[in-house]
């Protein structure tokens, strides 16, 4: 597990769904932008291996705050949005 | 019924009866699961709820660890996704939603509604919260930050909300019954 | 963050139909908050997803997978398990649980 509490990580700006077939659960709204790790969720087979029945390793899942207002430049100062993201989409911010 | 619905019909009875004939499962066990399913419920989460607003040790579990809290009250956890609780305070509002797909704590609420499965809330509960929630009725103080929770990998998640003023001396069987599905999502508050 | 401030807007990025966070052509649409029972059919095609991942032969991943690759005018159009039922049977003959050959032979004698 490489990400404590309070690590600031950014989510990959990986779009692999311009590469073929895919099962991706990381929301496009969030790819590129920086958050902070809220708490390690558990470890979990890839949902991007099982939807294919494929052999799924066990990856880190975190939980992971954003702000809100910058994702779309609207919304209300002090709202954010928190979500499920494997390690794999992570990197250090 | 439409003539696709009802082409879907039959695909439904035919990949069915192909199973059966198959013996991958009977019209038995499909009946039975769909008794078993029904049988979830958002009361059952309510009863989380209220043991909660009542027990903060029951409070501390619950956010520690719901798939736990669930099975403390008799509610079947085996084989369901881990549950998450989100906790409501005076400043914190949650909202869940799946923006994917309809992702839901149905272990412990019952069968997703149409309204949080529909392209609309998904697309509006992360970009405008605060304008989904006034169509569920629900206006939020400014001094109130609203997180949502979008639930994207292997944990489900409910809220437990806020009690509302004018409950005080209730006991659990009264709270739990004003505590509605909405309420544990986040698109509405209870009230009493 | 300041880093974020020159990312793309979110909807000018290569999302597949189904990420619907935050997609503009939703923004203005009321959500139909009424209650919307569900139907034997739809209580049905649960089950049977449910007992296809009790049995190991489809899991909920592979559902999810299969409802996103229905074209977009499925997606949008059909009801929430016509999608499964047809991402179901995709997959099932896919996987080749059942063949086409038998899928149409089975339509063919239902009543």
């Amino acid at each position: 597990m490489t990400f404590a509490a309070g690590a600031r990580v950014r989510v990959r700006d990986d779009w692999p769904e311009t590469r073929g077939p895919c099962h991706i659960r990381t929301p496009h709204y969030l790819r590129g932008r920086t958050g902070v790790v809220v708490r390690h969720l558990g470890d979990f087979p890839n949902p991007e291996d099982l939807a294919f029945a494929r052999p799924a390793e066990r990856r880190p899942l975190y939980h992971v705050r954003f702000a809100q207002p910058p994702i779309w430049h609207e919304g209300h100062e002090g709202d954010d949005v928190q979500v499920e993201i494997f390690e794999h989409w992570l990197e250090d911010a | 019924m439409s003539a696709m619905q009802d082409a879907d019909a039959r695909l439904l009875r035919a990949v069915t009866a192909l199973l059966t004939q198959k013996g991958v499962t009977s019209a038995d066990e499909i009946a039975e699961r769909m008794r078993l399913t029904d049988a979830a419920s958002p009361g059952q989460g309510a009863r989380m709820v209220a043991r909660a607003w009542l027990d903060p040790e029951y409070r501390a579990l619950m956010l520690a660890d719901g798939t736990r809290a669930a099975e403390a009250l008799g509610i079947p956890m085996r084989g369901a996704p881990p549950l998450g609780v989100l906790e409501n305070t005076a400043d914190l509002h949650h909202l869940v939603v799946c923006t994917l797909c309809s992702c839901y704590p149905r272990a412990v609420l019952g069968y997703p509604p149409f309204w949080f499965k529909s392209a609309a809330y998904r697309a509006r509960a992360v970009r405008d919260p605060r304008g989904l929630l006034a169509d569920f009725g629900t206006h939020l103080a400014d001094s109130v930050r609203v997180r949502v929770v979008d639930s994207t990998a292997d944990y489900r998640w409910m809220v437990l909300p806020l009690r509302p003023a004018g409950t005080e001396g209730w006991d659990e069987a009264r709270l739990a019954a004003i505590v509605r599905e909405g309420d544990m999502i986040g698109t509405t508050q209870v009230a009493p | 963050m300041d880093e974020d401030a020159n990312l793309p807007p979110p909807e000018s990025r290569p999302r597949a139909t189904h990420d619907l966070g935050g997609v503009s052509r939703f923004l203005c649409e009321p959500v139909d908050t009424t209650p919307h029972a569900l139907t034997e059919f739809d209580r049905e095609v649960d089950a049977l997803r449910q007992i296809l991942g009790m049995r190991g032969i489809m899991g909920v991943d592979e559902l999810r997978r299969g409802v996103e690759a229905l074209p977009e005018e499925e997606y949008f159009g059909l009801s929430y398990y016509q999608r499964w039922i047809r991402a179901i049977s995709a997959t099932l003959l896919r996987k080749s649980v059942i063949t086409e050959a038998e899928l149409r032979t089975a339509i063919s004698e239902l009543s």
